[in-house]
């Protein structure tokens, strides 16, 4: 046991170093290094530089404003979602992780269509300002609450919490002492992650703020592809990982104070019917749904219908074609493409994270590398995806390691970016299992295999399931990444709309629109098989 | 609870051992293909990339990687293992960059020798023009046909007059090419006066957005997006293309272009020093001169070919105006002083 595990962490840790550390590294040493010495006065020079300071500030004030509104937006969901028992639940939530799951560039020209000139909500006057690009985030990152805080909620164990109503303790005071911590976990995570997302968030600040809204992460990106100005694109990088490890360490700390994880339940075991005033909550929920996640939506998909003679199928049809795409393959082998590489990026997201979550896990004292792997896994998601892109172009450029024009550069850079999340979504669920579980089936006379069945494997598989849900969600939306590194036979769906978005004509526009609307609807529909999967788990136990 | 987890090692080395299985296949290095980098504005129609194919017994793959500068850069950073054989897109901004990288080898096509003076902007052997076309200010029709207070705005000049406030929307050279080539512009009509001009024209409210597809398709009141700017800075083809991508084809264009306040750009093309197929890339570019790819070009990137008497499509001739002496910079005083302007630029009208 001790050694497949030993196995498992290894290969997960030689694949971190192999496809992050190392080309990372190099990328960052030709910006860092010169004369065989480290320049450090690249730091002082770049902070020194016009506009520098004021970017660093906007980027943290608008990734915490960003945050506090996507939980607060979030939290009411969540508990709808896992404590109400409703026709329809599967279905929303579906389609609220549908934004997180397409690509930022599609999501921010939806609000821009939704928000800017021409729009129903134009006279707000919001693009190019701070609100529209918290509006977006929240749009996008409201699944990760929702989901994540939603997936811990249906699980508790809520008999704690009507024992303390039951010796008097007030509504209020019962979810502030004992629903509160328990969701802690949860809680720590979709916050840490949403943070890390609006920091490091491209696509959407490129399209909706404007020029004096700059992030770290849309300068590294300028300095790094406009200017080939490594030095500066290093030190600001630096920066953006030492924010994002602190974050981490921050969140890790705040978990651990969590005390004892609450016991794994089957969820659905006490949910509750919509009475009473949990209409009004259903309602109000519903509505909030709609108008952040629904409304940009509707706009994207009502564009796509919108050719020049009224509403019709004609982007559609041209899905077909390459027509003047200036594309080497058709929209719909672009799709294609990317659903091949979605299953292929999830298979090694689920491996690799799930070999770190089992080591972060182990039974006694925690292993250090295995701790080390934990913290190291979410860095992905600091590190700009500009710099994974240049870094893989320069190191992985000659034999045996020639991967750069082959096409499992692809999967291999979009598992990365999901590892992250099937990591954090495992370790909490696996970590809830009670042990005394596993000794009473094992008390009982059951066999080692039985009891893994028994025990280990339903929590374990609705972890799993969870966590490639997004792993495949997050694959087949990747954009920063995979445009540096597809080919013309390899383009994937989200790098084909974006180019048809940048070429002249309402063609391509509408070609787009539609694109992105399948795009849409294939999300949907892989997020519901998903979750009926789990369900259907769940039932047959 | 270990137990658990031993399908997970198992797919963890499998996906390791795949990975390293595939590892030797670096596609794209068989003697009978040439690999042309280039940005994501290429474009060649498959029955001209099929001639090419068909007269050289070469399969030809393109590897579009960003906007033109990107694409260079790209290909600076990995000149020691090219990506490709030749790289398409150096322009008049980018054409000092790429020469001091030292990234092209020196080859001069036969047919160059016929390519008008004024569009050959590398004098050492390495570069080949390929095509040209203008930046300029395109105006939406309709808004300046309405009544006589809209008069039509037509030099650099005019644009910074107070009855033109509020009506122009500008991308930001910073992360635009589009809008690089009109500072430069600026700087070419103005020289030092550059920066008062750009300052009249933000106390007059000039819109400043990240990208074309911004100002172009969301901001301008004369294309798809209906924005709010009658003006915009975008390319003096773009009327030609309102036209031919519309669904039903209008009779007239829907916007013009201002043919006083346009910068060339050329575009050109090199072989990649250290290609695997130094052969293969000069057949390429030899192609890229003939009249079979030149009369590609206009409808594939909307520019205008290089090579005299290739014929142009008429919506080409009668719907995008042809600036008479459209703005120039030198190469190497855009090298040197790229930087510096856009922090000035910036410094100016953004903060």
């Amino acid at each position: 046991m001790r050694i497949t595990r030993g196995l498992a962490l290894g290969a997960a840790a030689a694949f971190l170093v192999l496809f992050l550390v190392w080309p990372v590294a190099t990328i960052l040493g030709r910006g860092l290094w010169s004369d065989g010495r480290p320049d450090l006065a690249a730091i002082g020079d770049t902070l020194g530089r016009p506009g520098i300071p004021r970017i660093i500030a906007f980027t943290f004030v608008q990734a915490a404003v960003s945050t506090v509104v996507t939980v607060a937006l979030g939290l009411p969901g969540a508990y709808v979602l896992s404590r109400y028992r409703f026709r329809g639940r599967a279905l929303l939530a579906a389609a609220l992780t549908v934004p997180f799951v397409l690509p930022t560039v599609v999501v921010g020209t939806a609000f821009l269509a939704l928000l800017g000139p021409g729009g129903p909500l134009a006279a707000l006057g919001l693009v190019g300002t701070l609100p529209a690009i918290l509006l977006a985030h929240a749009c996008l990152n409201y699944a990760v609450v929702v989901r994540t805080v939603g997936s811990r909620w249906a699980h508790l164990d809520h008999h704690a919490a009507d024992a303390a109503r039951t010796l008097g303790a007030s509504r209020w005071r019962t979810w502030w002492r004992v629903t509160l911590p328990a969701l802690r976990p949860a809680l720590v995570a979709s916050t840490m992650i949403v943070f890390l997302f609006s920091f490091t968030s491209f696509g959407v600040i490129l399209i909706l703020g404007g020029p004096r809204t700059a992030t770290i992460e849309t300068e590294i990106h300028r300095v790094t592809v406009q200017s080939l100005d490594l030095r500066t694109a290093a030190v600001l990088s630096i920066i953006q990982m030492v924010a994002v490890g602190g974050a981490v360490l921050a969140g890790a700390a705040l978990a651990r104070d969590a005390g004892p994880a609450p016991r794994w339940r089957p969820r659905d075991l006490d949910a509750l019917a919509v009475t009473g005033s949990r209409r009004f909550v259903l309602a109000g929920v519903l509505a909030l749904t709609a108008a952040l996640v629904g409304a940009p939506l509707v706009v994207l998909v009502q564009r796509s219908f919108a050719t020049g003679s009224g509403p019709g199928l004609a982007w559609y049809r041209a899905l077909g074609s390459i027509g003047g795409t200036g594309l080497a393959e058709t929209p719909a082998r672009a799709l294609a493409n990317s659903l091949t590489f979605a299953v292929v990026a999830t298979v090694i997201a689920v491996a690799v994270g799930g070999a770190i979550a089992s080591g972060v896990v182990a039974r006694g004292r925690p292993n250090r590398t295995a701790r080390l792997l934990d913290r190291a896994a979410v860095l992905p998601l600091g590190i700009s995806a500009v710099t994974i892109g240049f870094g893989y172009l320069i190191t992985l450029d000659a034999p045996p390691l020639a991967l750069r024009s082959s096409w499992w550069i692809i999967p291999i850079a979009q598992a990365l970016v999901a590892i992250p999340f099937v990591v954090r979504t495992t370790v909490p669920m696996l970590r809830s299992v009670d042990p005394r579980l596993r000794d009473a089936v094992a008390t009982l006379g059951a066999p080692p295999s039985r009891v893994w069945r028994a025990v280990d494997l339903p929590a374990l598989r609705s972890a799993l399931a969870t966590a490639a849900a997004f792993a495949f969600a997050i694959s087949l939306g990747e954009f920063g990444a995979t445009v540096f590194i597809v080919r013309p036979e390899t383009t994937t769906l989200p790098v084909a709309i974006f180019r048809m978005l940048g070429r002249p004509g309402a063609a391509n526009r509408g070609t787009a629109w539609a694109a992105a609307a399948v795009l849409m609807v294939v999300t949907t529909l892989a997020m519901l098989a998903v979750d009926r999967t789990t369900t259907r788990v769940r039932r047959t136990r | 609870m270990t137990r658990a987890l031993r399908p997970l090692a198992i797919a963890a080395a499998l996906a390791c051992a795949a990975a390293a299985l595939t590892a030797c296949s670096d596609g794209g290095d068989r003697a009978d293909t040439v690999t042309l980098v280039t940005h994501d504005s290429f474009v060649i129609s498959k029955p001209v990339q099929r001639a090419f194919e068909r007269a050289t017994g070469l399969e030809l793959r393109i590897l579009r990687s960003g906007d033109a500068g990107a694409a260079l850069n790209q290909a600076i950073l990995t000149k020691d293992r090219p990506l490709g054989d030749a790289f398409f897109g150096v322009d008049t901004t980018l054409l000092s960059r790429a020469l001091e990288a030292d990234l092209f080898a020196p080859y001069r096509p036969a047919d160059a020798a016929s390519i008008p003076s004024d569009l050959v902007i590398d004098r050492t052997g390495r570069l080949t023009s390929v095509d040209y076309g203008d930046v300029c200010v395109n105006y939406d029709v309709a808004h300046f046909a309405e009544g006589e207070e809209r008069a039509l705005p037509s030099t650099l000049e005019d644009l910074a007059e107070p009855r033109f406030a509020q009506l122009l929307v500008v991308e930001n050279p910073a992360t635009s090419s589009t809008g690089l080539a009109f500072m430069l512009a600026s700087i070419a009509r103005f020289g030092d006066r550059w920066l008062d001009w750009w300052s009249d024209l933000r106390d007059g409210g000039v819109k400043v957005v990240e990208g074309w597809e911004q100002a172009y398709n969301v901001e301008f009141s004369g294309s798809a997006g209906k924005g709010r700017y009658p003006l915009v800075v975008s390319y003096a083809t773009s009327p030609p293309a309102e036209v031919i991508y519309a669904d039903p084809r209008p009779t007239t264009a829907p916007t013009g272009n201002l043919d006083r306040t346009c910068f060339r750009q050329v575009e050109t093309v090199g072989v990649l020093r250290n290609a695997e197929h130094p052969g293969a890339a000069r057949r390429l570019i030899d192609f890229m001169l003939t009249e079979r790819f030149q009369a590609d070009v206009p409808l594939g990137m909307f520019v205008y070919p290089v090579r005299p008497g290739t014929p142009v499509p008429a919506e080409f001739t009668r719907y995008a105006g042809r600036p008479a002496e459209p703005f120039t910079v030198a190469p190497a005083e855009i090298a040197r002083n790229r930087d510096r302007w856009i922090e000035q630029w910036t410094a100016t009208v953004l903060r």
